[in-house]
């Protein structure tokens, strides 16, 4: 605690309830002091060696591309979806609201098992996959990517839906009746209002990503360089080598503090 | 701050009673005492059958398992988690906690078990042995180096001179078990005694070649256990016919 909450309160009329402070600290707690020990714990002596190893890299490397088309995948899919979500007038659209949050809630495993029994050659678009174009689809890198980007989705829709709502439409309807055809609209008006909503949506779609575990290892499996992205890599690392596993996991908060700061000076506070 | 502190207590109190209360009233009735065994995944179903056994043999104890892979386990006793037993799938995870001046004594290994394949049933791409594996067009799923079920895999390739292109290197066998159950892969390589587990789902193709990889399961009490004469109790009763005989019929080798 920097301020006393004593202090704060005598200062400001409408200040914060005292109450709140405890659980707000132990709440700050709960997620910095894991990392803290992580980097007491870590070899650093033996970091650089344990980080680049060869099959550090390959897992680091196919992370960062996995993630990256995912996330594009999330941009592509998910964002014409949010609009639909927030502007178009179809019936049952809380409902549609509800499912979209499903991957969120679901464990990963769950997904990726999901996918699995849809995609696998006992699924049904699995068998019709193999049957009318011989592809099949678990295993390969491919795999990885749809089970990003199915984890990954409801962060991009939610966070652009809010921007879309709590932006309103006056704007648009406003250019709509000086003439605008709805794509006009939507490329002058309703795209530039909502980029800080994408940007944040981007970001923790692109973390959420390059975190992602269950629904990979349950749907796409394990092989260096084709589906062992860097989550599934600290977990294997653990069974031979604690030290490498917590030099990786390092690895991964890196990238992923990187990824955090690099995104966030409008995009993450501009969720609120 | 009062106030806070008041909340926090009661909160903390409520807590402690939740966690506390049938624990203290079992006590109560029976004076039994907790034995922590931590076990290899691999051991569930047998470990399971063997404690009412173990416990009307020893009224005082109150078994308790905890399984998980044999390296996550061995890191849990290493970092100081309370344990009377480690029952380890392999004697590398074994020498972990050995080599930490963990152990009791000199662990002692009490069962064995060899690989096997699993085929979906019918067994679609006709396998019928180690060799069979490798065919073009067959899907075949394995564990990785890195685990011990790979680790016997790779021995079978070194000695059978059959080098597999796997679809996949999974954590542990019953990611194998349920990729060969899901039909996304042809075959997979696991220990006899999971496939028994599977049977109806999966079909058991034993090959000879299995013998080159026998992996060993070592038994150990735990140094400073809370409850030292029934942790040796517990790893004696594991050497009984009667325990030798239930691993048996789960398909475990004698060690």
């Amino acid at each position: 605690m920097r301020t006393g909450p004593k202090t704060r309160l005598r200062g400001r009329a409408s200040a914060l309830p005292g109450v709140l402070w405890l659980p707000a600290v132990a709440a700050l707690g709960l997620i910095v002091l894991p990392v803290i020990g992580l980097v007491v714990r870590a070899p650093w002596t033996r970091f650089g060696t344990l980080i680049s190893s060869q099959s550090a890299l390959a897992a680091l490397e196919l992370s960062l591309r996995t993630a990256a088309v995912s996330t594009v995948l999330c941009i592509v899919l998910g964002g014409p979806l949010a609009v639909v979500l927030a502007r178009g007038a179809v019936p049952g659209l809380r409902l549609l609201r509800s499912v979209v949050l499903l991957p969120l809630v679901l464990p990963p495993v769950v997904g990726g098992l999901a996918l699995l029994y849809l995609l696998g050659v006992s699924g049904f678009a699995g068998y019709a996959l193999d049957v009318a174009f011989g592809v099949r689809v678990p295993f390969t890198t491919t795999a990885v990517v749809l089970a990003q980007t199915f984890v990954a989705m409801p962060f991009l829709v939610v966070s652009l839906e809010g921007a879309l709502r709590t932006g309103g439409d006056r704007y648009e309807s406003i250019a709509a009746t000086l003439g605008a055809r709805p794509w006009t609209v939507f490329r002058r008006i309703t795209v530039p209002l909502v980029l800080p909503g994408l940007g944040s949506g981007t970001v923790l779609s692109f973390a959420r990503c390059l975190g992602e575990f269950g629904a990979t290892i349950a749907f796409a499996g394990s092989l260096q360089g084709v589906t062992r992205t860097l989550p599934l890599e600290v977990y294997l690392q653990r069974e031979v080598d604690a030290d490498g596993a917590i030099a990786l996991s390092l690895l991964l908060v890196a990238v992923a503090i990187v990824v955090i700061v690099v995104g966030r000076p409008r995009s993450v506070e501009g969720l609120r | 701050m009062k106030r806070v502190m008041m909340i926090v207590l009661v909160a903390g109190l409520a807590l402690v009673g939740c966690g506390g209360g049938p624990q203290a009233g079992q006590q109560a009735g029976q004076q039994r005492v907790p034995v922590t065994v931590l076990a290899a995944a691999s051991l569930t179903d047998v470990f399971n059958k063997l404690k009412p056994q173990f416990e009307a043999a020893h009224p005082d104890a109150d078994l308790r398992f905890s399984f998980g892979g044999s390296s996550d386990l061995a890191q849990q006793i290493v970092n100081g988690a309370p344990a009377d037993v480690f029952a380890s799938a392999n004697e590398a995870q074994m020498k972990v906690v050995q080599d930490k001046g963990k152990v009791v004594g000199t662990p002692e290994p009490f069962v064995t078990n060899v690989l096997t394949i699993v085929v979906p049933p019918g067994n679609p791409k006709n396998i019928h042995s180690f060799a069979d594996l490798a065919k073009p067009g067959v899907t075949e799923v394995v564990c990785a180096p890195q685990v011990p079920c790979g680790a016997a895999t790779v021995k079978i390739e070194k000695a059978t001179n059959v080098k597999l292109s796997p679809a996949s290197e999974e954590q542990d066998v019953l990611s194998v078990l349920s990729k060969v159950e899901a039909k996304v892969a042809d075959a997979g390589l696991v220990y006899v005694t999971d496939a028994r587990t599977a049977q109806g789902k999966v079909q058991e193709i034993n090959f000879p070649e299995a013998s080159k990889a026998v992996n060993t399961y070592p038994i150990a009490a735990i140094k400073n256990a809370p409850h030292p004469q029934l942790a040796d109790a517990f790893v004696t009763f594991i050497h009984s016919s009667a325990a030798q005989q239930q691993f048996a019929n789960a398909g475990f080798g004698a060690a």
